[in-house]
């Protein structure tokens, strides 16, 4: 079984001509989970986008397992889930059509699969609603059920409980508490902080 | 869609809370050609929810080729003369007017991210957009033109030729459209831009497809033409995807 690590070493970027991640650098091991602090604008996004590959940094590495991530990135990709600060559903389409698009492009998926990670979430009464008549945190929830169907190791979350109530908030705790359980990894940029509830949690503090 | 019924995923689950580890071997990954079937799925299930984006072309190029007899004379004669012309430049921006709406809402709401993400190969994800653009747009394009050359006093012998010409002309058109519309996210208002930057890329298009009809309308052969237009679509169809996908990569960051 692959001990799986993400390594950060000396990241730097610019923002145009803004030097927004000074010289990142971390390590999170199987079972840990990083929390991203910082005012907004410190670059939390940024980073997280940085280290899914999407952002290139001017400087520095990204090493998945000690391997840097430029030299397999699809290989990569497949390890790893995103979760951006608006969650990636289309309006026009059901909550259950979306992640079986979604997650279909990514692995097979099976109908039975599906409507447990709805259940999962609390989404069963309104999965077969069109997505654009759901509410900022029925949305996000969505997404949750998303990440819970995507096997991967590695977690990178931002703003994860933005819009959801306390039940919610709870909800995104469990998720993170069972991932990491499990030997994942989860990297979240968080404004207030995950509930307390989750262990084994290491934070980096961005400046603004 | 039925790969695993409820026999099947309860095993998977029970795996899934021992050990997500050993689950990327269990859980089997979408093959690339199921992503590109469900890309294409998706974005025709979007299409018809939303028809009116869908109609916009079409009532652009209808309106274009009825017009142009009301402007001109009703001399058919005289009509059947323009008709190629006539056909290319309203099937040409027609199809230009859908493009905008190709990746737009997909970069708005985070899908081409995912897909950038997916490990799956973003020019493979690209062949399915594009795919979904020509079945939305180009071939009810070419199913119109017919109509549209009977209008322009084109007699019936000629349709199947132009009805052809249109088809393989509005893939070639689809195809370098996409590498505009992926050049022009991340921009805003990008239309006009994205007018200047396929406009060139498509005369070749426009040049074989008008004399292809042209041929057709005279009854003389037009192989050479639509051969042409052929090339240009399967050199539209190895490269455009490609550069699509880095230009989306290059919006994305």
């Amino acid at each position: 079984m692959p001990e799986h690590t993400i390594e950060v070493d000396n990241l730097h970027l610019w923002r145009g001509d803004r030097h927004v991640l000074r010289g990142v650098s971390f390590k999170v091991l199987r079972g840990g989970c990083l929390e991203v602090c910082g005012a907004n604008g410190a670059g939390k996004t940024t980073l997280l986008r940085a280290l899914c590959g999407l952002v290139y940094p001017e400087q520095g590495r990204i090493l998945w397992n000690g391997e840097n991530v430029r030299q397999d990135l699809p290989a990569f990709h497949a390890a790893l889930a995103y979760l951006g600060h608006e969650p990636p559903l289309k309006a026009d389409l059901t909550a259950r059509e979306n992640l079986h698009y979604w997650i279909g492009v990514r692995r097979h998926l099976g109908t039975s699969e599906l409507d447990t990670a709805l259940a999962r979430v609390g989404a069963r009464s309104w999965c077969g609603q069109l997505v654009r008549t759901l509410s900022a945190g029925q949305r996000r929830r969505v997404a949750l059920a998303g990440l819970t169907l995507l096997p991967v190791p590695l977690w990178l979350l931002d703003e994860p409980t933005t819009n959801l109530d306390a039940e919610g908030r709870e909800l995104v705790a469990e998720l993170v508490r069972e991932h990491l359980a499990h030997g994942g990894i989860v990297v979240a940029a968080v404004h207030q902080g995950l509930p307390s509830s989750v262990r084994n949690v290491t934070r980096l503090e961005l400046a603004a | 869609m039925n790969h695993s019924d409820g026999n099947i995923a309860q095993p998977l689950a029970a795996l899934v809370a021992a050990d997500p580890d050993r689950l990327s071997s269990v859980c089997q990954r979408a093959s690339a050609l199921e992503a590109v079937r469900l890309a294409l799925q998706r974005d025709l299930q979007l299409a018809f929810r939303k028809r009116g984006q869908l109609v916009q072309p079409l009532a652009f190029f209808a309106m274009v080729t009825l017009l142009f007899p009301l402007a001109i004379s009703p001399e058919l004669a005289r009509l059947r003369e323009l008709a190629p012309g006539v056909l290319w430049v309203g099937a040409l921006l027609g199809s230009l007017l859908a493009l905008e709406f190709l990746f737009r809402d997909d970069a708005h709401d985070g899908t081409l991210e995912q897909y950038a993400l997916s490990g799956q190969s973003l020019t493979a994800l690209m062949v399915a957009k594009t795919i979904a653009h020509w079945l939305l747009t180009g071939l009810p394009l070419a199913l119109m033109a017919p109509l549209a050359a009977v209008s322009l006093g084109v007699h019936t012998g000629a349709l199947p030729g132009i009805l052809f010409a249109v088809a393989v002309g509005s893939v070639a058109l689809s195809l370098i459209g996409s590498i505009g519309a992926a050049l022009t996210l991340g921009i805003k208002r990008s239309g006009a831009l994205l007018s200047l930057l396929t406009l060139p890329l498509s005369l070749p298009v426009l040049i074989f497809g008008a004399r292809a009809t042209q041929l057709a309308i005279h009854g003389a052969s037009f192989a050479a033409p639509l051969e042409l237009l052929g090339a240009l679509a399967v050199l539209g169809g190895t490269l455009a995807p490609l550069a699509a996908a880095a230009a989306v990569r290059i919006s994305l960051e």
